[in-house]
Parts: structure tokens; C-alpha cells; sequence
């Protein structure tokens, strides 16, 4: 039954003593055989697919040397900011590194996440709409278009986003600023110094500016997970929900929303990863703070990525290597987030296969 | 699939009133303009008269709310609580949608009516060696950048393309032992910040195995980027080809590396070179890592391997920091050539994407019919 006249398959027929964990060959079972005697393929491979085998295990491997490598060497090349700071690194809200002075993320990093924050307060709904938009009410000809323009705004360049947002957005977007500033001041989100008035210029390059950019960016990445994960809400109970008489919207909230709430925590999961490390866009729009404050509409902000690329050409040796340790903990904070979000679109996606 | 089928349902059945799930009934639109007209004149009698408010976005603001509850009490007055529900969900999601695609074509238009002023043949020709301070925007060029771009994203794609889709193939074809994990780190690898890719590149190449500042310095910090959009993509691709062909290929005595080669690579061409430009697209506009690692330089210079070399997003960082009008203008226009080169990307990669494997093009019947087969 298993003369294969492959040279390089062989099969044989042996009782199941170990189940061969490479093959992706299915157990075969022999007709008459109890189930307790079920037989596994035994696969010899020939000299070309075990190089072939070798080849692509390798270059496999190159991906976890090379995220071993960031980790290690921003390691090795922060540590000695490290041993400087000491705990102060987490506390020390000033970054002097160069003058022998204090340093420490305690202002950067509020920042950074406040930006980040900003931009999910802003794109996960747009995203949930635009993903909704996109699987359940647009014209079969424009989910196509759709589709394509949002993998479109993920390719256009963060460059391009910052210059847009810095020259044409900012200047419109601080009317909102101080709309908030003076309608909503009461929360400390929206308060400003009064002691330079509630004028426009104090407006620009806040972290609501850098957010509202940031959120751009975030838009495609939260809309193509949830579209794909919404996409796979079961036919059977949409279809359930249809014939008992549920409107569209009734479909949406009881059955497509709740198979796909991990898609829209992973999916706004992912793109906080990517808002925290966002870079250019908030480089161009922010002016360098070093003091954390609650107000996010007022002038001054910071993010551990703008604050590498504003410093690093004017950095000493011991100024670089305090940039390494702020690297080092961006990659930290954006693997854990990362890993996070991706774990609960994978079970989600695995759970929302089940067919009724 | 599912859509079509529930379609066909919905207009079988023979009851009074038809059932029509996607159309968009007469009165919708009624209601839909005058709860638009109403809204507006009532924003207009607010925002302008009562309240102390101004701005154009604010005005916005107030009348897409008070449009939401004009319409929504029109609909529950006409149709029910459950119909206006659904109507309210349906504008909701609409506009959501819209807010997302308005920015693109803002962007797009704002970055084409800033660049083209000082877009000139000589863009693409000239450096910026004889530029002063003083010169217009028109003089000189941005060819250093647009070949360090062109150079850098090339050498990226050589390391990471074969690469990338290596990995996929091990991930879903070999299928080893290190699959599952292996997955979860490319995930972790697509989420890098780029600037700390680039910082990983100065420590690793540039500080411990003391190289200078170059255009291969560039690829490689971009080439960390490309790889897991490359590996994702493809790996995607791959897994669209029907197993059958994969065990056609065994039955018929193929060896693993042939069925590889032979068949499942070759079905999943369209897909993988679109998987591969659309990479590119995305690694062309990066600006982050390339501040750290390629140096910058306002003069052509065009061996990668040695000496500061400019890339185009760098150029463009650069110049529009300068206080002077027509550096400025330089830099949009550089910003254009970057837009325009990212979205002709883009249109070629949906082009081929959309052929299906058994696409054939003009060489490959010619080939065909060479050989006898077409």
C-alpha cells in the first residue's frame, strides 16, 4: 500500500510508537487496522530537501538573532547611561546627559503615552466604523476601493503625514484647542496657564496636535485587523439574526461586535505599539518639554522616539548611550503591547471560526 | 459569498412588504435632507446668534450633532425606535468611514499644490552643490536624494526580500518546530519603532564594528523594517495556495523542495511581488532610522559603501527646518517626488495583485508558443 516509487519518500508502515512532530503529513490509518494500531508515515527526505529544509530553517532563525541583537546591543550600549541613573532613570524627569547632568524618562514617557493615548481616543472609533463601513453596509464596488485606500494611507509616509499636520492641520486644529480650553477648562486635560491667556499661540505643538497626527497613522493598522476579524463573524447566526427579523444594526451590535471585540481590543492594541514608537510625524509637530503636565492642549510635548532623533547629532558619547537605554525601554514598552495584542487577535480569530 | 445567497433569500420571499437589506428607500433620503436643511438652519440660529462660540470646525461639529438627533427623532416620528436605531448606526458609519478617507485626499492635494511650484526637470538632475542661501527654489535639484533613496531601498530589498519570503516559506511550507514562535517574533519584529531600528544599526554597525556613516548603513537599519512586512505579507500569500496542488505535487513523486519551487512559489508569484512592493512603498517614506545612520549630504554621491549619502524623506526633513522660503519649497518639493513615487508603487502592486495565477502575460505566452504549448 505504501510502495512509493519516489526516491526520496519513503514510506513505511510501524506501529505508533512516537508520533513524528515534523511531518505534516496526516496520520494514516490501515482499513482494518483497531485504532489503537494506527500507523504513522515514516518520511526519509533525500539530500536536496534536507538542505532545502536547513535553508529556510535558517534564515528563520536570522529573525530571532536579529531581535536578540536590538535587544542586546541597545543593552550593551545603554548600560552605562544605566549605572549613571540608576533608578533616576525612571524617576529624573530632566534629560542633561551631556553637561553631567540628571536624566530619566519620567517626562518623556507620560508623553509619549499621552500622545499615543490621544491618538487611539480618536481612531478606534473611526477605525470600528470604518472596518463596520467596510464589512457590513458599503456597496460591494466600494468595499473594493475602500479596501485599497486604506492600505493606501498606510503607505503614505509618516514624513508626509507630520508636514501636512504641521502646515495645514495645526493651524486649524488650534481653534479646537482653545475651544476646549475655554469651554472645558474646568478638566485638567484642557486646562492651560492662565497667565499667558487663552491666546491661539499657545496652542500649537501640543500633544492634542501630535495625537490628532498620530491618529492618522493609526487608522489603517486598527481598520485592517478589526475588517478582517468582523469579516468572519459566522454566516450562520448573521443570517440567525436577519430572519428573526433584526435590522442591520441589530446584526452589527448582537452578533458581528461581539465575535469581534478581540479584533477591535488587538486591532486598537497594535496600534497603540505603533503610536508609541511613531516618530518623524511627532518630531516635526511637538517642541521639546521636559515637564509633565496634565493639560494636553497646551504648547510642549515630547515622546521617547522625537526626543532620539531631536537629540542624537548633538549627543557626547554619554548622551548616546543614555539615547540607548530610552531606546532600549521604547522597545521594551512596544514588544510587550505588541506581543499582547497580537495573542488576543490570534484567540479571537480562532474563536470566531466556530461554525453553529 | 454569504452576501449574494442572502440577497437572492431576501427577494424570494413573498410577504406583504419586501425585505430589502441594502437598499436606500426614498424617504431615508427624505428625511435624510431635511433633517440636513433643518439642522443647518438651526445651527445657524445657535452657533451664530445665541451661543458665544466660532471657528469653522466648531460649527461642523454642531451640525453633524444636532443632524444626528433632528433625523433620529424624524425616523423614530415615521418608522419605529428599532428603524431609527438602525438609520442612526447607518449615518454613524458613514461618516466614521468618510472621516477616514477625507485626510488622504486633503493630503494629497495639499502636498501636490505646495511641491509642484519648484518642480523642475532638473529635479532629477541636479544636486544641491551650487545652491547658496540665497538661491530660488528652483535652482539645483534633488538627484543625490532621489538616487541615495533609490540605492538604499534597493540594497534593503536584496537583503530582506529573499529573506522574508524564506522565512515564510518556512513558516508555512517546512512547517518546523519553531513555526509557532518564530511567528510570534515577526509579529514583535513588525512592531520596532523605526527609530530604534535605526539605533540599532548605529550601536551594532556603525559604533561596535566601527563603520562610518553610509548608505549601506541605511539599508541595513531598513532592511530590519522591510523584513517582517515582507515575511507577514508573503506568508499570507502562501497560505492562499490550495493544498491540493501541494499534495498533486507529492503524489506525483515531487520531492518537498520541487513542489516548493515548482508549484506552490510559482501560483503565488502575483501575490508575492505584491506583497514585495507594497514593502517597499512602505519602507521608502521611512525618515527615522536613516537619521541615524546614513549622515545626510547636499552633494551626489554614488557609492553606497562609502561617505554620508542623502535619502529623499532625510532631504526633506531637513530642508523644511531651514528658516528660508525657497529651502522650504525645496522640501515639498522633494515631499511631492516621495508621494508621487510611493502611489505609482502602490497602483503597480494593486495592478499585479489582481491578476490571478493563471494569469498570462505576454512574455510567458510567447514563451508558451515557442515551446509549442499555446
Amino acid at each position: 500500500m505504501f510502495n512509493s516509487r519516489s526516491p526520496s519518500r519513503q514510506w513505511t508502515v510501524r506501529r505508533r510508537a512516537k508520533a513524528d512532530p515534523v511531518t505534516s503529513v496526516t496520520d494514516v490509518v490501515e482499513t482494518n487496522a483497531l485504532e489503537k494500531d494506527r500507523v504513522t508515515p515514516v518520511v526519509r527526505r533525500g539530500k536536496v530537501d534536507r538542505v532545502y529544509r536547513a535553508v529556510a530553517t535558517l534564515s528563520g532563525s536570522i529573525v530571532f538573532v536579529v531581535m536578540a541583537l536590538i535587544g542586546g546591543f541597545l543593552l550593551y550600549r545603554g548600560i552605562d547611561a544605566l549605572r549613571l541613573s540608576g533608578w533616576g532613570f525612571i524617576t529624573e524627569s530632566q534629560w542633561a546627559p551631556d553637561m553631567g547632568g540628571a536624566f530619566g524618562i519620567a517626562a518623556v514617557l507620560p508623553y509619549t503615552v499621552s500622545i499615543a493615548l490621544v491618538a487611539l481616543f480618536l481612531a478606534v472609533p473611526i477605525s470600528v466604523a470604518t472596518a463596520l463601513f467596510i464589512t457590513e453596509y458599503a456597496p460591494r464596488r466600494l468595499r473594493r476601493f475602500l479596501t485599497a485606500t486604506i492600505d493606501l494611507l498606510a503607505a503614505v509616509p509618516s514624513l508626509i503625514y507630520g508636514l501636512w499636520g504641521l502646515f495645514y492641520l495645526q493651524p486649524r486644529l488650534i481653534t479646537l484647542s482653545k475651544w476646549l480650553a475655554d469651554n472645558l477648562g474646568f478638566i485638567p486635560f484642557f486646562k492651560v496657564n492662565e497667565d499667558f491667556g487663552t491666546s491661539l499661540g499657545v496652542f500649537p505643538s501640543s500633544t492634542f496636535v501630535a495625537g490628532v497626527i498620530v491618529s492618522l497613522m493609526v487608522i489603517p493598522i486598527c481598520t485592517s485587523v478589526m475588517r478582517e476579524v468582523f469579516g468572519q463573524a459566522p454566516p450562520g447566526e448573521r443570517e440567525g439574526a436577519m430572519a428573526l427579523g433584526g435590522t442591520r444594526w441589530g446584526v452589527v451590535r448582537d452578533v458581528v461586535l461581539p465575535f469581534g471585540r478581540g479584533g477591535i481590543i488587538g486591532g486598537s492594541m497594535l496600534g497603540l505599539g505603533r503610536a508609541l514608537g511613531e516618530t518623524i510625524a511627532v518630531t516635526l509637530i511637538i517642541s521639546p518639554s521636559f515637564d509633565a503636565k496634565w493639560s494636553i492642549v497646551e504648547q510642549g510635548s515630547n515622546s521617547i522616539a522625537a526626543l532620539i532623533a531631536l537629540k542624537f547629532s548633538e549627543s557626547t558619547e554619554t548622551g548616546i548611550s543614555a539615547l540607548m537605554a530610552a531606546g532600549l525601554a521604547l522597545f521594551v514598552i512596544t514588544l510587550i503591547v505588541n506581543t499582547a495584542a497580537s495573542s488576543v487577535v490570534n484567540r479571537s480569530r480562532s474563536g470566531s471560526a466556530t461554525e453553529i | 459569498m454569504a452576501l449574494t445567497l442572502r440577497r437572492r433569500r431576501a427577494t424570494e420571499v413573498t410577504t406583504d412588504e419586501k425585505i430589502r437589506i441594502r437598499s436606500v428607500e426614498s424617504i431615508d433620503v427624505t428625511v435624510m435632507i431635511g433633517s440636513a436643511i433643518s439642522s443647518f438652519a438651526l445651527t445657524q440660529l445657535l452657533y451664530e446668534t445665541f451661543l458665544p462660540l466660532s471657528g469653522a470646525l466648531g460649527y461642523i461639529v454642531v451640525w453633524y450633532a444636532l443632524f444626528l438627533a433632528i433625523s433620529w427623532i424624524a425616523v423614530r416620528e415615521l418608522r419605529g425606535t428599532v428603524r431609527a436605531k438602525d438609520h442612526l448606526a447607518r449615518v454613524v458609519v458613514w461618516s466614521g468611514a468618510s472621516l477616514a478617507i477625507v485626510p488622504l485626499v486633503l493630503i494629497v492635494l495639499y502636498v501636490i499644490g505646495k511641491g509642484y511650484h519648484a518642480l523642475r526637470p532638473q529635479f532629477f538632475t541636479q544636486d544641491q552643490r551650487y545652491v547658496g542661501a540665497l538661491s530660488d527654489a528652483t535652482e539645483g535639484g534633488g538627484s543625490h536624494a532621489i538616487i541615495g533613496t533609490i540605492q538604499q531601498v534597493g540594497i534593503a530589498s536584496l537583503i530582506a526580500v529573499p529573506l522574508g519570503i524564506t522565512t515564510a516559506v518556512y513558516l508555512n511550507e517546512v512547517k518546523g518546530r519553531l513555526a509557532k514562535p518564530l511567528r510570534t517574533v515577526v509579529d514583535a519584529m513588525s512592531a520596532v519603532p523605526s527609530i530604534v531600528a535605526g539605533l540599532f544599526i548605529y550601536a551594532a554597525w556603525i559604533l561596535a564594528l566601527g563603520n562610518q556613516q553610509t548608505g549601506l548603513a541605511g539599508s541595513l537599519a531598513l532592511s530590519v523594517l522591510f523584513l517582517p512586512t515582507v515575511t507577514r505579507t508573503a506568508e499570507v500569500v502562501l497560505r492562499l495556495v490550495p493544498g491540493g496542488l501541494r499534495e498533486a505535487s507529492l503524489a506525483l513523486g515531487g520531492t518537498e523542495w520541487r513542489t516548493t519551487s515548482r508549484v506552490v512559489l510559482p501560483t503565488s508569484r502575483s501575490g508575492l511581488v505584491t506583497a514585495v512592493i507594497l514593502g517597499v512603498a512602505r519602507v521608502i517614506g521611512e525618515t527615522a532610522p536613516l537619521i541615524l545612520t546614513v549622515g545626510g549630504a547636499f552633494i551626489m554621491n554614488w557609492n553606497p559603501l562609502s561617505g554620508k549619502q542623502d535619502s529623499l524623506p532625510f532631504f526633506v526633513f531637513r530642508l523644511i527646518r531651514f528658516p528660508q522660503e525657497s529651502q522650504i519649497a525645496r522640501a515639498w518639493t522633494g515631499a511631492l517626488v516621495l508621494m508621487i513615487l510611493v502611489l505609482v508603487l502602490f497602483v503597480i502592486a494593486r495592478a499585479i495583485g489582481g491578476r490571478g495565477p493563471d494569469h498570462i502575460g505576454r512574455l510567458k505566452k510567447w514563451r508558451l508558443q515557442r515551446k509549442g504549448l499555446a
